[in-house]
């Protein structure tokens, strides 16, 4: 090549013209991908909230949704209610409360402000699911997940998601037998105080008959994202308190 | 291969055996420790890693002459961040249940100096399409690698095979299990990676002593 790369003069003009090419390049893909990725994470959320009350197309041991094209319709069928809960337990309809980004509310809170509480009714075989999201931190990333439960704050089922925990170990609390576990599982003590479930190390119910205990086994190698399930659990579902208290009286 | 020259051929299969990419090059070794715990995840970023190091190297020998030598490394890290970036965002858009899947890899490619070691060591002096046969190479080998050690982690600490029990049901104590055989939890932790792949080292050298640096 006869233009020499090596001067300070073209080295910066090809820095320049680098960020401004590669630049536009990302903001272009970003910005024609956005509806895409925006409506793949609607029915994504839609899927999880439906998991979690038992409606899904599940094999033996793996985990599968219902189909995208036919989730919007299952989630009005079953879902009933979309509610937003208010720290004395009363709650008000909004049916885009699932739409809620956990996240930005726990920001919220953390700075002071008040923290949108979303929980979804869901009605199966007569019998009502109330959803709840959550949300916390494993050893790397978010994790978050949606639990089910029944009037008495007993696990009806499960969903964890994650971020980017470690294959093999922290990312196994996606699997079925993780999150199965948690079926039948108390919060509140006998005398309706909030426990919650601590994902335990010692591998004292390996088959997880024992299910007043207010713990479930802990999986080989993932320590940190346990406890972080055990944490979001305890403080995320904490608040959702008071909306059961009233629903008992 | 009649497709390719011999030279060319010797680009593919060096880097499976003799000039391995993680064995004998020492480059990718935080990735093989960080994902091997299981071989889907393994099979998963092999894959990955064949198609971002197989595009990258082509980009890279393209641009080789216009490259100012001052920030090439800059150059070959925006290079691969924005490829695997777009893909990612492709994914998200058409194939979201398979982005789910890579999510957590896209940092490990990114980061990847197998990737840089590549740019670096070969992109940059070598022409497009030799600067390919040696990313796939590289790519294969450093997936070898990782299904082996994979292989042997998932069987040894979880008993199963791409999520598939073979050793029968530690749990209820059937197949190998019953002999009073356990699990070895170790496996399932980041340094047993590295002493496999020791052992895979030692294999290696012990049978080509030619590898051998004294």
């Amino acid at each position: 090549m006869s233009t020499n790369t090596d001067t300070n003069k073209y080295t910066i003009l090809f820095a320049i013209a680098m960020v401004v090419v590669v630049g536009s390049l990302l903001a272009f893909t970003a910005s024609s991908l956005k509806p895409n990725i925006k409506e793949n994470e609607r029915m994504e959320k839609q899927q999880n909230i439906l998991y979690a009350m038992g409606i899904n197309e599940n094999g033996a041991t793996d985990i599968k949704f219902v189909g995208t094209d036919k989730v919007a319709g299952e989630f009005s069928k079953y879902i009933s209610k979309q509610l937003l809960i208010n720290a004395d337990g009363s709650s008000e309809e909004n049916t885009e409360a699932y739409l809620i980004d956990v996240k930005k509310e726990q920001a919220k809170a953390k700075n002071g402000g008040t923290r949108l509480l979303p929980l979804f009714v869901g009605e199966k075989e007569g019998k009502s699911f109330y959803i709840v999201p959550i949300r916390g931190k494993g050893l790397w990333d978010a994790i978050w997940g949606y639990v089910a439960l029944d009037e008495d704050m007993v696990v009806q089922g499960a969903f964890f998601d994650h971020a980017a925990e470690t294959p093999g170990l922290g990312a196994n609390i996606k699997q079925r037998y993780f999150m199965d576990d948690f079926v039948g599982e108390k919060l509140l003590s006998d005398n309706g105080d909030f426990k919650g479930i601590t994902v335990a190390k010692g591998n004292n119910d390996p088959k997880n008959l024992i299910k007043n205990d207010y713990e479930v086994d802990a999986l080989a190698g993932a320590t940190i994202t346990g406890d972080g399930v055990s944490a979001m659990i305890k403080s995320d579902l904490k608040l959702y308190l008071p909306y059961f208290k009233n629903l008992k009286n | 291969m009649g497709l390719l020259s011999k030279k060319d051929a010797k680009l593919i299969t060096d880097p499976l055996a003799d000039n391995n990419p993680i064995t004998i090059q020492v480059l990718g070794i935080c990735s093989a420790l960080a994902i091997t715990a299981e071989l889907k995840a393994s099979l998963v970023m092999g894959i990955a890693v064949l198609f971002v190091l197989g595009i990258g190297n082509v980009v890279i020998s393209l641009m080789r002459n216009i490259i100012p030598s001052k920030i090439r490394i800059i150059v070959q890290l925006i290079v691969v961040a924005s490829l695997v970036i777009i893909v990612d965002q492709v994914l998200k858009a058409f194939a979201y249940e398979l982005s789910k899947t890579l999510s957590v890899f896209v940092g490990l490619i990114i980061t990847n100096c197998i990737i840089m070691g590549r740019f670096e060591a070969f992109a940059l002096g070598n022409g497009p399409w030799k600067a390919f046969l040696d990313g796939v190479g590289n790519a294969l080998g450093y997936a070898v690698i990782l299904l082996v050690v994979g292989f042997f982690r998932e069987l040894l600490g979880s008993g199963t095979l791409f999520g598939i029990p073979v050793l029968g049901d530690p749990i209820e104590k059937t197949g190998l299990y019953s002999t009073g055989y356990e699990n070895n939890g170790f496996m399932l932790m980041p340094p047993m990676a590295l002493i496999i792949v020791g052992l895979i080292i030692w294999v290696q050298r012990s049978r080509n002593t030619t590898l051998i640096e004294d």
